[in-house]
């Protein structure tokens, strides 16, 4: 989606005395001139071709009943069929509730909490405290999901895990938060925190960086306090970056993160965890429905296409700067 | 410009650092927990609730996994998928950015618009697992690899990283009468070594942290990942309604998972001075607007 920026800007900075045939040549001229060039093309063109519009012709099993004996192309045609079964089977509401519901939260807690982070970050003057901060919060970033399951596995382990005895002892309760249905949401939704609040900070810290200095001396010499320097500057200065990166979540709303969701999904609380990512996983490749699965998978790739165009549009009507 | 403070402000400054502080340590804990467990003994890790250092150390758990076959297979494949997927993904990321980067170049734009268009649309999980089963790689290693050869972002700012090297260094190399493939190896690799490090472990770290593509492709557990490895240790004594772990598994002991998920880790933390500084820039190359 950046690419055309890129090259739009790309494009001004003109190169010198490049001996090259122009564009209006005889093609097999070109060719030949650029023959090494083309050769190192091959393998890239390749694997597009292969494995990225492959599979987007693969999609078209979403409109058959697709038998792996008869292949993409000789599977037959069933029109909407499995999108006819999806919206009427009661899955749909189910998954579509989990998977915005989640959204919501993560909209709703994690984000708000990042740019809060970033805020109270920025506020450090000794570099050296918010140097360290930032080193620790940023580390469960690079740790896989597998990571992360694991060790809220052994955290809220039954009994024995420190989040377990500890949450427990001052509820006075004894719930097993792994496998409880109502604890599914909240666990989802700390991991998430953990693991990506620290580094979501990052963007946020560089558009503080561009906040105008001035205007903070300005407020001051006013009488400006510490919160309404904040309420009045910090944040109108970042609130582009802060519609922007809403619009991306936004956009991926319905990206719920398969890994995380699959990880922490048992048979106890399937009804609360199925997401529309994990549901085509199970329907799909371990019962064999692939055409279903497929037809799932699109519906929720089409909506998150319409999702990032249709905010996009949303944040330009409000003439903020949109993505593209 | 040093900034008045009134008695307020100073007090919010002393609550910011101790929070912020504070924050730090909560998020460092469960690994601290996990390391320091994973060298106590199982009596320990069960009767007491949290500690950060154990009463009796024991190597106990290390000299069991590094001794089960499975464990040592699992890592092993894992280096050695990292290792040729890293590889595999730069030499198909920078052959085809080098190209790209020639403005001359014919049909170079529609071959950028494919690539901008596979960023915005992808076939999805169940087509790319077809294709994968009739390429007859399933259970193969290369499944873990070549499905994601190319990341079409990372192929773009590489280009652009290639497009803005100056002209000059080429055109000189040309008159010695070097081909554009020798420029690529002996010119521009060299002066990219930067940017391709950070690539490369930008690529490390996804292969090394993928859980998904071994889910989805190798269904024989003899040639399962870490990260397989660790989802079935950690999660065998837990409720599994997601299948894929084998029944007549017996659940390990405590100590052992502990001690898997450093093993696991471990890389990671050790590389992880090298990402926070490139992965910082890394993620505002593409992100802020100017």
């Amino acid at each position: 989606m950046a690419a055309p920026v890129i090259e739009a800007r790309a494009g001004e900075q003109v190169r010198r005395g490049a001996p090259a045939p122009r564009n209006r040549g005889k093609f097999s001229v070109h060719f030949a001139h650029y023959k090494w060039l083309y050769l190192l093309l091959l393998p890239g063109v390749v694997y597009f071709a292969v494995f990225r519009y492959a599979p987007m012709y693969g999609v078209t099993i979403a409109f058959k009943d697709y038998v792996p004996f008869l292949g993409v192309n000789g599977s037959p045609w069933v029109g909407f069929q499995n999108f006819q079964d999806f919206f009427s089977n009661p899955d749909f509401p189910r998954l579509l509730g989990n998977t915005l519901i989640l959204a919501f939260l993560n909209l709703g807690i994690a984000f708000p909490l990042t740019i809060i982070l970033a805020l109270l970050l920025n506020e450090v003057r000794l570099s050296v405290l918010k140097r360290t901060v930032q080193t620790l919060v940023y580390i469960p970033h690079f740790l896989s999901w597998t990571i992360v399951a694991s060790l809220s596995f052994l955290m809220f382990a039954l009994d024995i895990g420190p989040l377990f005895q500890f949450l427990n002892g001052v509820m006075g309760t004894h719930i097993d938060f792994l496998s409880d249905p109502a604890w599914f949401r909240p666990l989802i939704v700390l991991q998430e925190i953990w693991k990506n609040t620290g580094w979501g900070t990052i963007i946020f810290l560089a558009a503080l960086a561009t906040v105008d200095q001035d205007q903070y001396e300005a407020a001051i010499i006013d009488g400006a306090g510490r919160f309404r320097r904040v309420w009045h500057i910090t944040l109108p200065g970042i609130r582009s970056t802060i519609i922007v990166m809403l619009i991306l979540a936004i956009g991926q709303m319905l990206n719920t993160g398969f890994e995380q969701i699959y990880l922490m999904t048992n048979a106890l609380n399937r009804d609360v965890a199925d997401v529309f990512d994990t549901y085509v996983y199970f329907v799909g490749i371990t019962q064999g429905a692939y055409s279903y699965s497929t037809a799932v998978g699109l519906f929720k790739s089409v909506v998150g296409i319409v999702l990032i165009f249709g905010t996009n549009w949303l944040a330009k009507r409000f003439n903020q700067s949109g993505l593209f | 410009m040093k900034i008045h403070n009134t008695t307020g402000g100073r007090i919010f400054d002393a609550a910011n650092y101790v929070f912020l502080s504070l924050l730090g340590i909560v998020t460092l804990l469960p690994f601290v927990y996990v390391f320091a467990g994973s060298f106590a003994t199982e009596a320990e890790i069960t009767s007491r609730a949290f500690f950060v250092w154990p009463e009796q150390f024991t190597l106990g758990a290390y000299e069991y996994i590094f001794s089960t076959p499975a464990f040592i297979r699992a890592l092993v494949t894992t280096v050695l998928v990292t290792a040729v997927g890293t590889l595999v993904q730069l030499a198909f990321t920078v052959t085809m950015a080098y190209p790209l980067a020639k403005k001359t170049l014919r049909g170079r734009q529609v071959i950028l618009s494919l690539v901008v268009f596979a960023m915005v649309f992808s076939g999805g999980m169940i087509p790319t697992f077809l294709l994968v089963k009739d390429l007859g790689l399933l259970n193969s290693y290369w499944a873990l690899v070549l499905p994601a050869a190319i990341n079409p972002f990372s192929l773009i700012i590489i280009k652009n990283f290639f497009q803005e090297l100056p002209a000059e260094l080429e055109e000189s190399a040309k008159m010695d009468g070097a081909t554009e493939i020798g420029i690529l190896w002996r010119i521009l690799l060299p002066l990219s070594k930067p940017v391709l490090a950070t690539f490369a472990l930008f690529y490390a770290v996804g292969i090394w942290n993928d859980f998904m593509s071994p889910l989805l492709y190798l269904s024989d557990n003899s040639k399962w990942t870490l990260q397989m490895y660790l989802r079935q240790v950690t999660a065998a004594s837990d409720l599994l309604g997601t299948g894929n772990v084998d029944p007549n598994y017996i659940p390990p002991e405590q100590g052992i998972k502990f001690a898997v998920i450093v093993v696991a880790t471990l890389p990671i933390l050790i590389f992880y001075p090298f990402l926070q500084k490139h992965f910082a820039k890394g993620m505002l190359i593409g992100s802020v607007k100017g």
